[in-house]
């Protein structure tokens, strides 16, 4: 007797049942949770969407989504900005045998930890820090610059570990590009700016505006870099949720504020969807 | 202008760009393990080092080092109940047609556009509601939902006809489904199982809000360097996030080895 045959349509069953079991009870489940409780009041009582409009009646919650929405564009287009070069570099300029090195080199930090990551970033551009004592000491300023605690602060760490990945997913695109579209564009006389400007940067495209929708995801939802180092001065919208959480134990507002803060990454999605076709192989 | 000395002048602006970029990446980290062996209480300039003393202080920390013991822990139970599920459906849906085959992918790979924050003030709520007290299995579950999409992806988006034919060769050979299963498609897939497999462990060993909000008392290392923090810069966060580097690279060039390994040149 086959097994195969005799198992039926039990096996394939089977074999994606806990995955899929998993993704309901732990993801989806707790999603409906948090919807449910952001209509629910916080000192208890009945159904309410007081949470809600309390995100767009108070300035401050209001202005927390307008922070995060500027950071977030900033970031994405000035880590774009700065990669795309980056990785250009690496997979036309470096030599085939030391490109793989190269690459493992530049996205190394990557790897650490991202609390470390916006700790160390502290220690550059703190009071008494190695910027501000380099300043110092050359005698261009003579009082020390508030660097930490502040948006660019912020947007410094976040450009950091954001041109890192980016260089990841574009060097990986460029490499991707076949050798003769290149060749083509010279046979036909083609110097290597117009080469660049019409067959290269539109072909990969596609690639950056994956990886810039992958910033745009990551850096409006991440909490520790704006916590660490841009302190509280001014709040971006997942700092805002962790003190709902932190100090008043407020669950329903601070569910309603993640519930907005994921609406607009799924607008983001929707509204760039046609770019993001991410393929099987 | 002659193109030679185009391509000469590109080289330059080249090198130059890639060094101030290696700089600005390197910066941080570089001042972040040099003043780990200052031998002063402030990791600012000017140097004082080199010395030890801070990691001595890490390594008799004990909450430090159990958070570590905790973190390697979590990120390895948790990867492989990730990579073991994302096998087991990964094969499922590569190998039989089940209806509803691509909206049910989806709902797998969902996790993955969702923020870790939000994903972890889901558990939060729904714990907190269902009356589960803050852990380490807790903050392991929700590392198992960020995980499990990823090890998905990378396991399907490697299955292809190829290892279809070595399968029903087997299968035609009289081997039973799981020995199939167990002989064939794992060895076969090894390397889609290994990248899924340490790709989720440096993830989880990173992974810092949902563990915060997750865990109490017994936390993983991201959470306890996060509450070193509060004491401002000291060299002692520098030792000890010199150290998780340390172990991030150890698990990244395993991995580029791993893979080197398999490529032929």
């Amino acid at each position: 007797m086959n097994p195969a045959t005799n198992s039926g349509r039990a096996l394939p069953w089977a074999l994606v049942t806990p995955a899929l079991g998993w993704t309901l009870l732990f993801f989806v489940l707790p999603f409906l949770a948090m919807g449910f409780s952001s209509l629910t009041a916080h000192d208890g009582g009945g159904f309410t969407l007081s949470n809600y409009s309390q995100f767009f009646t108070n300035p401050a919650y209001w202005q927390a989504m307008v922070n995060s929405l500027q950071v977030t564009a900033i970031v994405t287009l000035v880590s774009v900005l700065l990669a795309y070069p980056f990785a250009w570099i690496l997979a036309e300029q470096v030599p085939e045998r030391w490109q793989r090195l190269a690459l493992m080199l530049a996205v190394l930090p990557f790897w650490t930890s991202y609390v470390v990551r916006s700790y160390s970033w502290l220690l550059v551009l703190a009071q008494n820090g190695v910027i501000n004592r380099a300043l110092t000491d050359s005698g261009l300023f003579t009082e020390p610059v508030q660097l930490a605690n502040t948006r660019l602060a912020t947007i410094t760490g976040f450009v950091h570990f954001f041109v890192m990945l980016l260089t990841l997913t574009i060097f990986a695109n460029l490499k991707q590009l076949s050798p003769s579209y290149r060749k083509a564009a010279a046979d036909l006389g083609a110097g290597p700016v117009r080469t660049f400007l019409h067959v290269v940067l539109p072909l990969t495209l596609p690639g950056i505006m994956v990886g810039a929708f992958l910033t745009f995801v990551l850096c409006i939802g991440d909490y520790i870099t704006p916590q660490i180092l841009g302190g509280n001065n001014e709040l971006l919208m997942p700092q805002l949720v962790m003190m709902q959480i932190g100090r008043r134990g407020d669950f329903p507002l601070a569910s309603a504020l993640s519930i907005i803060l994921m609406a607009i990454v799924t607008i983001a999605y929707l509204s760039c969807a046609r770019w993001l076709k991410i393929e099987r192989a | 202008m002659r193109p030679s000395t185009v391509a000469k002048v590109i080289r330059i602006v080249s090198g130059l760009y890639a060094v101030a970029i290696y700089g600005f990446i390197f910066l941080p980290v570089g001042v972040l393990v040099l003043f780990s062996l200052q031998a002063t209480s402030f990791p600012i300039p000017p140097f004082t080092g080199p010395s030890l003393r801070w990691y001595d202080a890490v390594l008799a920390d004990t909450r430090l080092t159990s958070a570590l013991v905790n973190s390697l822990l979590v990120a390895a139970l948790s990867s492989a109940v990730a990579v073991t599920l994302g096998f087991l459906s990964a094969w499922g849906f590569a190998r039989f047609t089940l209806p509803g085959s691509a909206l049910l992918r989806g709902l797998i790979t969902l996790p993955l556009t969702v923020s870790y924050l939000i994903i972890g003030m889901g558990l939060l709520v729904l714990f907190n509601w269902a009356g589960v007290p803050k852990s380490l299995l807790a903050a392991g579950i929700g590392h198992v939902v960020i995980n499990l999409p990823l090890c998905f992806a990378i396991i399907y988006s490697q299955m292809g006809d190829h290892q279809i034919n070595i399968e029903r060769a087997a299968r035609d050979l009289g081997a039973p489904e799981w020995k199939v299963l167990l002989l064939v498609t794992v060895p076969v897939m090894a390397p889609a199982i290994f990248a899924g497999f340490f790709l989720s462990m440096t993830f989880s060993w990173d992974e810092f809000v949902i563990s915060f909000l997750l865990t109490r008392f017994d936390t993983t290392l991201p959470v306890e360097i996060w509450n070193l923090l509060r004491s401002g810069l000291n060299p002692k966060t520098n030792a000890v996030g010199s150290l998780v580097f340390a172990v991030s690279i150890v698990l990244v060039v395993f991995f580029e080895l791993m893979l080197l390994r398999r490529k032929p040149a």
